[in-house]
C-alpha cells in the first residue's frame, strides 16, 4: 500500500494526541458525555490510523500484545467492578462504590470508573482484533 | 450472602468465559476447565434449587437501587428450575463438544462463547424485568451467531443467514413490544407491569402489546407459522452445538411467553384462544413436517416445534393443572432434546452420516450402545414410564376439565405421530440391514476411536439418559416440582410481593 509522507508524518504525531484524548474522553464519561466506549473507540482509531500509514506489522510491533489479548483483561476489570461491592461489602452486584475525598483532575473515584476502564479495553481489544483480521486477509 | 445466590449461577459463568479467553488458544485447557466449571455450576445450580425450595422467592437489586427502578433479579420455582436444567445440558454438552467439535473450531472460541451462551440463558431465568430479560436474548442470540457459524462451511452459512434474519426480526418485535409496553405503564419492572397493566382502560392497546410479545417471543419459540428458520438451521452446525440449541434456546422462548402471559397478560380470554389455536396448528403442522424428513437432525428439529405446541397450550388452557403439564414438559423437553441431538452425533460418528435412508444395522454392530440410545428415543415418546408420559396426562386432563376438546385432539394426534416417526427411525436406523457406505477418509468413525475419546460421547448422552430416567421413574416428584411451579405462577401475588415488598 502506498501512502504519503505527510500522513506517514502526522500518524506518528496523532497517535499520542489520539490516546491522551481517548483517555480524556474515557475520564469525561464520569459526569458528562463521553466514557469507555466511545473512548475506546478513539484509542482504536489511533492504532487504525497509524497501521494505515506505517503498515500493519509496525503496528502489531508497537502494541506488543495482540489486541485480542485486552478482551478478557477487560472483562475481568469489569467484571471485578461488580463483583466489589459483593466480596467487600455484602452489597448487591454493581453497587456503586465511591471515595470520599475527590482526587485531583479525575473528581470522585467510584468502581464506576474501573467498569468504565473495563469497557474501554474491551471496545479497544475487539474494534482491533476485527479491522486487523479483516485487513491481513484482504 | 445467600441473598446473593440468585447471582452466583451468573458469576459463575462469566468467570469461566473470562477465564477461558485468557487460555484462547490452549485448547486442551480449554476442554477440561470447561468441564470443570460445569460441574460446579451445577453444584451451584443444586444449591440455589434446594435454597428456594425451602425458603420461596428470593429478589435481589442489582445496583441497590429500589424495585421499580432498578434491575431485580428474581428467583422462583420456575426460574431455579431452568437454571438448573440449563447447568446439567451444560455439563452434558461441554464435555460432547470436547469429543465431537473440531478442533479448527475450538480454536476460535468455541468454549468462551460456549459459556457466554449459558451466561446467558441464565440470565433471561433469573431476571425480573422486561428490559434486562432483552438484553440477556441479546446475549444470547450474539453467542449463538458464533456457535452456529463457527467453522464456515457452506450449508452453516446457509443456514446462518436464515437464522440471524429471523432472530434479529424477533428481537426488534420484542424491543417494539417493550416500548409500547412502556409507553402505556412508565415501567420495566415485570412485577410492577402486572400490577400497573392490569389498571389500564384501553384493554385494546393491551392486547395489541401482548400480540406483539407473542410474536417476538414466538419466533424464538419456533410456534407456527413462524418457525422455519428452524428447521432450516439447526441441522447445520457442529452436533454439541445442535444439541445446546434444540435443548434450550428455543425454551428461552417458552419460557418468556410463560412468564409474560401468566404474570403481566393475564385473564385475557381473547389471548388465551390465540394461544391455543397457535399451539393446535404448531402440534400438527411440527409432527407432520417431521414424518417427511430424512436427516436425522430435520427429523428432530420438526419434532422440536411439535413439542412446542404442548407447552404453548398448557399455557393457552391456562388452568393451574395446564400451566403444571407445560412446566412438566419444558422439565422433560428439555434434557431430552439435548440428548437427542447427541445421539444424532452418535449416530454420525458410527456410520459417517445422518441420512436415515443411508442407515442402518447399528443395533446388530453396536447392541449397548443402540439400547442407551433406545431411552433418549422413546422417552421422548413417552411410552410409560418413560418421562414424556407424564406431563402429557395433566394437559389431556386439563383440556379435558376445560372442555376444549380439539387441544386434547391435537395433542394425542401429536403422540401418536411422534411414535409413528421414532418408531419408523428405530426401525431404519438401528433395526434395518445396513448398507456398506463408501468409507470417508479423514473421519474419525466411531470404531477407530480411543476409550478415551468414545467416552466423551456416552458419558454425556448416559448422563442425561440417567436424568430422563429419572423424570420418568421418579415423576412424582417432578410432579409435585411443576404443580408448585403452577401455583406460583397463577397466584402470582407471591411473586409480586416478592419484589415490591423487601422483607427488610
Amino acid at each position: 500500500m502506498r501512502t504519503t509522507i505527510i500522513l506517514k508524518t502526522a500518524s506518528n504525531y496523532l497517535l499520542p494526541v489520539l490516546l491522551v484524548f481517548s483517555i480524556f474522553i474515557l475520564l469525561r464519561g464520569h459526569y458528562l458525555p463521553g466514557g469507555g466506549f466511545v473512548g475506546g473507540l478513539i484509542a482504536s482509531i489511533a492504532f487504525i490510523l497509524h497501521s494505515f500509514a506505517n503498515g500493519l506489522n509496525k503496528t502489531k510491533e508497537l502494541l506488543i500484545v495482540h489486541p485480542g489479548f485486552l478482551l478478557p483483561i477487560g472483562l475481568a476489570i469489569a467484571f471485578m467492578s461488580g463483583l466489589a461491592p459483593v466480596v467487600l461489602f455484602d452489597l448487591p452486584f454493581m453497587t456503586g462504590l465511591w471515595s470520599h475525598d475527590p482526587v485531583a483532575i479525575l473528581g470522585s473515584v467510584g468502581s464506576a470508573l474501573f467498569f468504565d476502564i473495563g469497557v474501554y479495553l474491551v471496545v479497544n481489544g475487539v474494534t482491533l482484533t476485527i479491522i486487523f483480521t479483516i485487513s491481513e486477509s484482504a | 450472602m445467600t441473598q446473593q445466590l440468585i447471582l452466583y449461577p451468573l458469576f459463575l459463568q462469566m468467570a469461566i468465559s473470562i477465564i477461558l479467553m485468557f487460555g484462547w488458544s490452549r485448547i486442551g485447557f480449554q476442554k477440561v476447565f470447561s468441564v470443570f466449571g460445569s460441574i460446579l455450576s451445577v453444584g451451584l445450580a443444586v444449591w440455589l434449587f434446594s435454597y428456594i425450595w425451602t425458603n420461596g422467592t428470593q429478589t435481589i437489586q442489582a445496583g441497590n437501587w429500589e424495585a421499580p427502578f432498578g434491575i431485580t433479579f428474581v428467583a422462583d420455582m420456575l426460574s431455579v428450575t431452568l437454571v438448573l436444567l440449563t447447568a446439567i445440558s451444560g455439563l452434558a454438552v461441554s464435555i460432547f463438544s470436547g469429543g465431537s467439535v473440531l478442533k479448527d473450531r475450538l480454536r476460535f472460541g468455541y468454549f468462551p462463547i460456549l459459556h457466554f451462551l449459558l451466561l446467558g440463558l441464565n440470565g433471561a431465568f433469573l431476571t425480573g424485568d422486561i428490559f434486562n430479560l432483552y438484553v440477556w436474548f441479546e446475549i444470547i442470540i450474539i453467542s449463538s451467531f458464533v456457535l452456529i457459524t463457527i467453522g464456515g462451511e457452506k450449508a452453516q452459512l446457509e443456514g446462518a443467514v436464515k437464522y440471524f434474519t429471523l432472530n434479529i426480526l424477533a428481537s426488534m418485535i420484542f424491543l417494539t413490544a417493550i416500548a409500547v409496553l412502556y409507553g402505556i405503564t412508565g415501567s420495566l419492572n415485570m412485577a410492577d407491569l402486572a400490577q400497573q397493566v392490569a389498571l389500564v382502560e384501553n384493554r385494546g392497546l393491551v392486547q395489541i402489546t401482548a400480540l406483539l410479545f407473542l410474536i417476538g417471543f414466538g419466533i424464538k419459540a419456533g410456534v407456527f407459522p413462524l418457525y422455519f428458520w428452524l428447521p432450516a438451521s439447526y441441522h447445520t452446525p457442529p452436533f454439541a452445538v445442535s444439541a445446546i440449541f434444540g435443548g434450550l434456546l428455543t425454551k428461552v422462548g417458552v419460557y418468556a411467553l410463560i412468564r409474560v402471559f401468566t404474570l403481566i397478560f393475564v385473564n385475557d380470554p381473547f389471548l388465551n384462544n390465540i394461544i391455543l389455536i397457535i399451539a393446535i396448528l404448531t402440534l400438527i403442522s411440527g409432527g407432520i413436517g417431521a414424518l417427511v424428513q430424512n436427516n436425522m437432525r430435520k427429523v428432530f428439529s420438526y419434532l422440536i416445534i411439535c413439542h412446542i405446541g404442548y407447552m404453548i397450550a398448557g399455557i393457552g388452557m391456562f388452568t393451574e393443572m395446564a400451566i403444571a403439564g407445560a412446566v412438566f414438559y419444558l422439565v422433560h423437553d428439555i434434557i431430552v432434546k439435548t440428548n437427542l441431538f447427541m445421539v444424532s452425533g452418535v449416530v454420525y460418528r458410527i456410520k459417517g452420516t445422518n441420512s436415515i435412508r443411508d442407515l442402518g444395522g447399528i443395533y446388530a454392530n453396536w447392541p449397548r450402545v443402540s439400547l442407551l440410545l433406545f431411552i433418549p428415543l422413546f422417552s421422548l415418546v413417552g411410552i410409560p414410564p418413560l418421562s414424556g408420559f407424564w406431563p402429557k396426562i395433566n394437559l389431556i386432563k386439563a383440556g379435558f376439565a376445560g372442555g376444549s376438546y380439539i387441544t386434547v385432539g391435537a395433542i394425542i394426534f401429536a403422540s401418536f405421530i411422534t411414535l409413528v416417526i421414532i418408531a419408523k427411525l428405530w426401525a431404519e436406523v438401528f433395526w434395518k440391514e445396513g448398507k456398506e457406505l463408501p468409507l470417508r477418509s479423514n473421519f474419525g468413525y466411531f470404531s477407530k476411536m480411543t476409550t478415551a475419546k468414545r467416552l466423551q460421547f456416552i458419558v454425556p448422552v448416559t448422563f442425561l439418559s440417567i436424568v430422563s430416567l429419572y423424570i420418568g421413574f421418579g415423576a412424582e416428584h417432578i410432579q409435585e416440582l411443576s404443580a408448585r411451579i403452577a401455583d406460583e405462577l397463577v397466584n402470582s401475588q407471591g411473586y409480586i410481593d416478592a419484589v415490591l415488598k423487601p422483607k427488610n
